[in-house]
């Protein structure tokens, strides 16, 4: 089923870049779809829209229609908040919020009015343990997040978007500051997380959206090029322009 | 060429050095002058203090006894001041900073604030003298004198606390409204806190100025001459800075310890209230995770 559906997306800044020019999307749920293409395609700007946090830019002109479940995010009378605990974001570099390891966990949760202590404890849990990081921070939860390793404080951003129980998430470029190490074992999480959630990433090399993903969708100057199961995809594109990028003639 | 002569006697490193020492000899000779300044009036002022000058009110035309009203008096000027100034000062930082999209109109807003923090403190004396002690009717006061005083700390509260809150790093804002917060838990939650010790700084540093002021409290609150404190807010006081002006220029007699005593205190007040701020600072530094 498909779990988001774009139709003719045009987005457009007042400085001119990163522009979207009439994308129509389906992504399906329970798998991951991978957005590849050179700088400035308008993945990141993708991601964006679909938890709206668009809306904080200087967005001049949008166009079109974002389905999440068959209803229009951005309907006028659409709940943005509500939208953006469905649709988690983990951003390219690890930024903890400056609280402790807890308090980052919880923190969506606690903005969304939970107060029940006990409530807070099994989401924190539950979410750290989801991340693979309970193991390393379970005995010192009320430290800085900052104080742990950069791979810990990716997977901690990711644990708290999962606090929030979202039915999407999405990953801009989530391995780009770590070491191979950590990058392996956040890539093999979104292996198990696929199974409950439908996750889109911008990954930061080719490779691993060979490695990831199930859809690849390649964007080349605000226009989706092609769009494909990820054998297909990389076996035999369709466009000579995805054939080039896909051999690294550009990019 | 003039560098020609230069580069033939005198090597690169040879150059450095002297440049460096004549940097070292400029900044120490920015430093003397507040040193000198504060060593004498130390040595000047200090023998005249004691219990009885702290706690008692003037005698004798002020020639004698103590500088208790003063040193009260401008200790509630300053209260008052910052009852005023400090939620004004910081809402309005708030919204410029976090809220208020950048147009012509907050441009406008944001050089209003530079342009005030310039303006003559006498002419905020003036002002308040028109504004709160006439049309107001709250008399020669201490309201009037604190808000007069609160008008003229506003715009050096307001811009370091923008300042402050731009200081901040961005990406926090981004994660925390992407993990459903609003602007206003954002800015409650996340961006507040990490600020706060530059506002605190910022609002001591406004203070400090007040409580040092003559001018702005000589026709809105300040007494010539008062031996008792106030009793409410709407009566006048005895304040140090303008006490330090008319016992330096209104009384003829004046034994002239008892001008370096009360400008000892005045200093004292003033750099304590800097020291304070200097360890907030150097504290939140110390702790400061971005």
């Amino acid at each position: 089923m498909d779990k988001i559906v774009i139709e003719n997306l045009s987005v457009r800044y007042s400085d001119g870049t990163e522009s979207l020019k009439n994308i129509n999307l389906k992504i399906p749920e329970q798998s991951i779809t991978a957005l590849i293409g050179p700088a400035g395609g308008g993945k990141s700007t993708l991601l964006r829209v679909l938890n709206r946090l668009n809306d904080l830019a200087d967005v001049v002109e949008m166009s079109g229609r974002v389905l999440l479940n068959g209803r229009n995010i951005y309907d006028p009378d659409a709940n943005v908040i509500e939208l953006r605990r469905k649709m988690g974001i983990v951003f390219s570099r690890p930024v903890p919020l400056p609280l402790t390891i807890y308090q980052n966990v919880s923190y969506g949760l606690e903005v969304a009015g939970i107060r029940s202590k006990s409530r807070l404890d099994d989401a924190v849990e539950k979410a750290l343990r989801l991340a693979a990081l309970w193991d390393e921070v379970h005995d010192r939860l009320n430290d800085p997040a900052i104080a742990i390793s950069g791979g810990q404080q990716q997977r901690l951003c990711l644990a708290r978007a999962l606090a929030l129980e979202p039915e999407v998430i999405l990953l801009d470029e989530p391995t780009s500051a770590l070491d191979p190490v950590s990058t392996a074992r956040i890539e093999n999480l979104l292996q198990d997380l696929k199974e409950q959630y439908t996750i889109i990433i911008v990954p930061h090399s080719i490779q691993q959206a060979a490695r990831v993903a199930d859809w690849v969708a390649f964007f080349l100057q605000g226009e989706l090029v092609e769009y494909a199961a990820r054998d297909r995809m990389f076996l035999s594109p369709k466009d000579r322009r995805t054939q080039e990028y896909i051999e690294g003639r550009y990019g | 060429m003039t560098g020609g002569w230069l580069r033939k006697t005198l090597s690169p490193k040879r150059v450095q050095t002297i440049g460096f020492n004549a940097l070292r000899l400029v900044s120490l000779l920015t430093v003397l002058p507040i040193l000198a300044v504060v060593v004498y009036i130390v040595v000047r002022g200090l023998p005249v203090i004691s219990w009885e000058f702290l706690t008692q009110v003037p005698r004798n035309g002020m020639r004698e006894g103590g500088i208790m009203p003063a040193i009260v008096g401008t200790f509630f000027l300053t209260l008052g001041t910052a009852l005023f100034s400090v939620p004004l000062g910081i809402a309005a930082g708030i919204y410029i900073a976090e809220y208020a999209t950048e147009n012509r109109w907050t441009r406008l807003i944001r050089l209003a604030i530079i342009n005030l923090a310039g303006i003559p403190s006498v002419v905020y004396g003036l002002f308040g003298l028109g504004l709160f002690v006439v049309f107001l009717n709250l008399g020669t006061s201490m309201l009037a004198a604190s808000l007069t005083l609160s008008i003229m700390t506003l715009p050096v509260i307001i811009s370091t606390t923008e300042e402050a809150l731009r200081s901040v790093p961005s990406s926090f804002r981004l994660v925390s409204v992407s993990l459903g917060a609003t602007r206003w838990q954002t800015t409650w939650r996340i961006v507040l806190p990490q600020a706060l010790p530059g506002i605190l700084t910022g609002v001591i540093l406004g203070l400090e100025r007040a409580a040092g002021e003559t001018a702005p409290i000589m026709f809105t609150g300040a007494a010539f001459f008062l031996p008792q404190l106030p009793h409410s807010p709407l009566d006048a006081t005895m304040a140090l800075p303008y006490h330090i002006f008319v016992i330096s220029t209104q009384v003829p007699g004046m034994p002239i310890q008892i001008q370096y005593g009360t400008v000892l205190v005045l200093l004292v007040f003033v750099l304590g209230m800097n020291l304070v701020a200097t360890v907030i600072r150097s504290r939140a530094r110390a702790r400061r995770q971005w």
